[in-house]
């Protein structure tokens, strides 16, 4: 599965399938912080991801103050 | 996961509520949260001009959307900060938001109309940049409403904005800050009516709105922020609140229901004069926005000097990961 991370952005491959709720776990990211998409809408949490997935893990923190 | 409203798959989980929604109904437990905080903190009525803060990010154009999309009158405003590429691409994400949906958008560049950017003003000032971005937008949105007679000026700023300054605030007792952490600050010494209809909503919560409403949105952090006291209060919070849902509303909404009041919401304005130049209120001869482009007038632009923290949330890219077996 390919696995598209911003900030900075770059690409890891990770092997499926896999829970959501795995893969931030195994990547110590916080549901809070961030969105997984796939096909342009968002994964549930409780969603399985195939090996063959081309997802996004958005980070949904900004810095600015405004 | 079931939608609580109409028990088809949902998307988006909002553990705060104990909630699921699908898409149809995660936006209109949106519409709702922004209406309800229009009302809670009478930040405007039917009819009135609103003037949006644009910044081509999530959250400024999901609260001209919600906006738009609750009937009210409103108009963006985008300013060119000149912090290279990250505001150039942030100008074409506002710009197409407005050229999509027929509104108007009105835009002021730092560099063409007053002959500074921000880096070069962090530069001169030698002070953080979000110090002086922070007072030319404060600056030009509140001149930019008042020239143009809007009613109120609309800032994107949600729950965790509000969350984390109020975490910094506490966690150094600024407490001439604490008075105006409100929802809304109503106009008053020639400054126009401040409001943020997102404080009812998450960040988590305002990029799931803009992907389901098909809101392309600069997703890049801000180079001159990363890094910044404001994202690791964020963290902290976030951590707290992945552990303990509903903390950040608590922490925030506690403190307007119970704290606020103590602490006045008068800045030192109240005697404020006019700056002899632009006619804003100020406690001098010039206004700060004023001093700070005459001290910044015919310096040589000062390139982006990018500023890269990894954060919690950014794993390490040589990371490997393995799957489920299935």
């Amino acid at each position: 599965m390919r696995v598209l991370l911003r900030n900075p952005r770059r690409e890891l491959d990770v092997a499926g399938p896999i829970s959501v709720v795995k893969l931030l776990q195994q990547l110590g990211l916080n549901r809070e912080s961030v969105l997984i998409i796939r096909d342009g809408t968002l994964v549930p949490g409780d969603a399985q991801l195939a090996d063959t997935d081309s997802i996004e893990i958005r980070p949904v923190i900004s810095g600015g103050l405004g | 996961m079931k939608c609580r409203v109409c028990r088809e798959p949902a998307l988006i989980d909002v553990p705060r509520h104990n909630a699921n929604f699908c898409s149809e109904h995660f936006l209109r437990y949106c519409r709702d949260q922004v209406a309800r905080a229009i009302k809670e903190f009478a930040m405007a009525e039917p009819g009135e001009r609103l003037l949006v803060a644009v910044s081509g990010g999530k959250d400024s154009l999901a609260v001209w959307d919600l906006l738009v999309e609750l009937g009210y009158d409103c108009d963006g405003l985008y300013i060119g900060l000149g912090i290279g590429d990250y505001s150039d691409v942030s100008g074409t994400y506002a710009r197409a938001f407005a050229d999509e949906r027929g509104l108007r958008l009105i835009e002021i560049d730092l560099r063409s109309d007053y002959d500074y950017d921000v880096p070069t003003a962090a530069a001169v000032t030698r002070r953080v940049p979000c110090s002086a971005c922070g007072l030319s937008k404060r600056h030009l949105f509140d001149q930019a409403a008042i020239d143009g007679g809007y009613d109120a000026v609309v800032t994107g700023h949600n729950l965790d904005d509000e969350a984390a300054v109020l975490f910094g605030n506490v966690m150094r007792w600024q407490t001439e800050y604490l008075g105006r952490q409100r929802p809304t600050l109503v106009s008053r010494n020639g400054f126009p009516r401040k409001i943020k209809p997102l404080v009812r909503l998450t960040e988590r919560e305002m990029a799931a709105y803009c992907i389901l409403r098909g809101i392309d949105y600069q997703v890049e952090e801000c180079p001159l922020a990363a890094g910044n006291k404001h994202l690791r209060y964020k963290e902290t919070l976030n951590e707290t609140e992945a552990r303990s849902p509903g903390s950040k509303h608590e922490f925030y909404f506690g403190f307007l229901r119970n704290a606020v009041d103590r602490f006045g919401d008068d800045p030192d304005d109240v005697s404020l004069g006019h700056c002899t130049r632009c006619g804003a209120p100020a406690g001098s001869e010039l206004c700060s926005f004023c001093r700070l482009v005459e001290r910044t007038a015919g310096v040589e632009p000062v390139p982006v000097r990018l500023r890269r923290k990894r954060s919690a949330d950014s794993p390490s890219p040589e990371r490997s990961i393995d799957g489920d077996t299935p």
